[in-house]
């Protein structure tokens, strides 16, 4: 079976490279899949989980914005941060998607970073389950 | 002459000294390490983040984002330093700070008002030394707490401030790190903001471009890649000022404790002369008594 090269990288590190056969990712206008031999695409992503397939098996991956690239066959997606389903800390995600309703219902000056981060929690807790 | 006492706490003092800067040296350089390891880690991101962006501006037309254009009045000038928190690193921070000052100066003979944004300590101090008007400090966040948060932060204020007309020039100045020996300070224009260019090597113009499916449209793409390109440089800045940071420290504690070997040197054979003068004293006060009593 063919293969792309998929690299999730974040301002820290290499999150993830690795030779997959699928990828679906969150697009600003919905979600899409990349196959390879893809055309060249460029994206931008929202919050979201970003779901690939390797080796026959299916992995989860929390990304929080960014974009992606495809082009030649390689699949380079640029996140603020991205982090793997079973490294997703969850206790932390639901303290944060507490705080952030609390000051979404406290009608906080900040809704629209409240709202941000109550997103980025939502979908990590989602992706970890 | 001084006692032999003294000479000698001097040489144990001057030994303590050796120890913390050896010390010091040691810290620096794994500290050093880790701030490289950041920067090979951060390379990746920019590089391809550099080529993505380079392409689309390829697209599009001259002045296509507000920040990419200049302001025809140029009244506000804002400068961005980046330095370290701390000293005992030579003239590290200072050269960055007299780089800084020196584009100031330039500023305000072109009539421009000059105030500044620090990130790091020293810089902060120097500026509020010299003067200048300050908008924002972030002390005592240089090192390992360095994050994209804090560049964003950074870099928000910037934008905000030339897409307000506060500002109509932003400058970064940081140290940059080219290798051990060399850290010169840089200066980059922040804004306008410069969109990367392809390099056309013939390899590259060789191969056919296929085209891109842009999703949303190049324009929107353009608009929200652009601002987030100013984060990277910024956070590209604070990476190189902090490997730099820890580079220059090594080389000020080598330095320091190279001079302490010598002066331990130079201080023993003080020792060893005034422990000799002694015994020569001693031993004339001995033959002369003797002299006198078998005269």
């Amino acid at each position: 079976m063919s293969t792309l090269q998929l690299d999730v990288i974040t301002p820290d590190k290499t999150v993830v490279s690795l030779e997959a056969e699928m990828v679906v990712c969150p697009g600003v206008e919905g979600e899409f899949g990349v196959l390879p031999q893809h055309v060249s695409l460029l994206s931008a992503l929202k919050i979201g989980a970003m779901r690939y397939r390797t080796g026959g098996k299916d992995e989860y991956l929390f990304i929080s914005g960014g974009f992606v690239d495809v082009n030649n066959n390689v699949m380079t997606v640029l996140a603020e941060s991205a982090e793997r389903a079973a490294d997703i800390d969850t206790a932390r995600a639901q303290t944060a998607r507490e705080r952030a309703e609390k000051r979404l219902a406290a009608g906080d000056v900040d809704a629209i970073r409240a709202e941000a981060a109550l997103s980025r929690s939502v979908s990590r807790l989602h992706i970890a389950r | 002459m001084p006692s032999l006492k003294d000479v000698k706490m001097k040489i144990v003092g001057v030994g303590k000294t050796k120890q913390i800067t050896k010390a010091m040296n040691m810290v620096a350089s794994a500290k050093l390490r880790s701030a490289q390891s950041r920067i090979e880690r951060f390379r990746p991101y920019a590089a391809k983040y550099r080529q993505v962006l380079a392409e689309l501006s390829r697209k599009m037309e001259g002045n296509a984002h507000p920040l990419l254009a200049e302001h025809e009045e140029k009244k506000n000038c804002a400068i961005v330093m980046i330095t370290s928190d701390r000293g005992l690193c030579g003239s590290f921070n200072g050269n960055i700070t007299s780089q800084a000052f020196r584009l100031a100066k330039e500023k305000t003979y072109a009539g421009m008002s000059v105030s500044f944004a620090c990130v790091g300590r020293k810089g902060w101090d120097a500026a509020r030394k010299a003067g200048y008007t300050m908008m924002t400090s972030y002390a005592d966040r240089m090192g390992n707490s360095i994050d994209f948060a804090l560049a964003s932060s950074v870099a928000a204020e910037a934008i905000h401030g030339y897409e307000t007309l506060a500002f109509d020039e932003v400058w970064l100045v940081y140290g940059e790190f080219v290798s051990m020996g060399h850290l010169p300070p840089r200066t980059i224009c922040l804004l306008p903001l410069k969109a990367p260019k392809v390099e056309d090597s013939p390899q590259t113009s060789g191969e056919v471009r296929c085209e891109y499916i842009y999703e949303p449209k190049e324009e929107k793409l353009f608009v929200e890649l652009l601002p987030r390109y100013v984060r990277v440089q910024v956070y590209c800045g604070m990476l190189d000022t902090s490997a730099s940071e820890h580079a220059a420290r090594m080389a000020a504690m080598d330095n320091a404790t190279r001079n302490c070997n010598e002066l331990i040197n130079s201080l023993t054979l003080l020792y060893n002369k005034t422990r000799q003068a002694s015994i020569t004293s001693e031993l004339i006060d001995i033959v002369g008594g003797a002299e006198a009593l078998s005269g």
